[in-house]
């Protein structure tokens, strides 16, 4: 009988942890492992991914306090939902906002970024995928910002939000 | 001091319960976040986007959220969108193509017979509103990614005479 109250016990314990967790992240604040090199001076610096272990990557905070106004700036990290998979997430950093004019890669032309709608890329121009390929996302896709890489511990600190302007090769 | 500890120790009691209840508040709060989030919520939508099914002046809808999560929302399911032109704004419309299907729409209904026909890519659904006359959707700002729908309305619970299971097309 006493291992049977124990056990309701601690299942009542792990589902009101389970729903404040749950809660937390969605609201508030979460932590999510970056895969890959599309962010590579800012996140999984070095180039050990062929691999594909877990352990070395990169786990970064991300805060949800900004998708109660959607108000952000050039150069923040953002996660946000593929628009051509709805299942995958991607990190990258935000270049244009609406009414910004940006140059679109193989063409000499500029576009106007529309209403609700933001540029992203990734610092890696060399293997990204991102509004160079598919142009630009609304911002309701956007599910968070990237504040502080808090693992590995030796390079715990706040994410940089500027804009690294790179020469492209020709 | 020993006034002091006194004090606290006849207070204990109270703090003890205030923390118990506030913990209790907190633990509804999240409840109610999730079943808001993953099962179903309410919505009031007015306009005159979808007008035979839906009401100008306002209908409170249910809106389920599971299916949007695993993907089953197929075309005629009304569902409630995040505007690509407005984030903060949700707009409700119908699916009238899923992606790697071709639709056909009216450029200007009511004025011309011109029509487009359009690809819906990889990963985007096709919206329009009921009322193709006065309906801002995906005529204007094109196929929208899967991930800015909210959830599907199945059920309208208010106004009374309304009330009932929202009819696929």
């Amino acid at each position: 009988m006493g291992s049977r109250n124990f056990l309701w016990s601690s299942a009542k314990k792990f589902f009101t942890l389970g729903i404040i967790g749950i809660t937390v992240s969605d609201r508030y604040f979460s932590i999510v492992p970056v895969r890959g090199l599309s962010m590579t001076p800012t996140f999984n610096p070095q180039i050990d991914s062929s691999q594909g272990s877990s352990l070395t990557d990169d786990r970064v905070l991300v805060e949800k306090f900004c998708l109660e106004k959607y108000k952000f700036s050039c150069g923040d990290v953002v996660v946000f939902c593929s628009p051509s998979n709805h299942e995958e997430k991607h990190i990258k950093r935000i270049t244009a906002l609406p009414g910004d004019w940006i140059s679109t890669p193989h063409s000499y032309d500029a576009i106007v970024i529309p209403e609700g709608h933001c540029w992203v890329e990734g610092d890696n121009p060399v293997s990204s995928l991102d509004s160079r390929s598919f142009g630009p996302i609304p911002l309701g896709l956007v599910r968070g910002r990237v504040t502080h890489v808090v693992w590995p511990p030796q390079r715990i600190g706040r994410v940089d939000t500027r804009i690294r302007r790179e020469i492209l090769p020709f | 001091m020993s006034r002091f500890v006194e004090f606290m120790k006849q207070c204990k009691p109270f703090i003890k319960e205030g923390f118990s209840q506030s913990a209790l508040v907190a633990k509804f709060l999240c409840l109610l976040h999730l079943t808001n989030n993953y099962l179903c919520s309410p919505v009031l939508v007015y306009g005159p986007s979808m007008l035979p099914t839906l009401n100008l002046t306002g209908d409170v809808l249910l809106v389920e959220h599971l299916s949007t999560k695993m993907g089953k929302v197929g075309p005629g399911d009304v569902v409630v969108v995040r505007s690509p032109e407005n984030p903060r704004k949700s707009v409700t419309k119908r699916i009238v193509a899923m992606e790697g299907e071709t639709v056909t729409f009216l450029v200007e209904p009511g004025l011309s017979d011109r029509s487009h026909t359009v690809l819906v890519p990889k990963g985007h659904v096709w919206i329009q509103g009921d009322n193709i006359h006065s309906s801002r959707d995906s005529r204007q700002f094109g196929p929208i990614p899967y991930g800015l729908i909210v959830g599907k309305a199945f059920c309208r619970v208010w106004p009374p005479d309304g009330f009932g299971r929202l009819a696929q097309e």
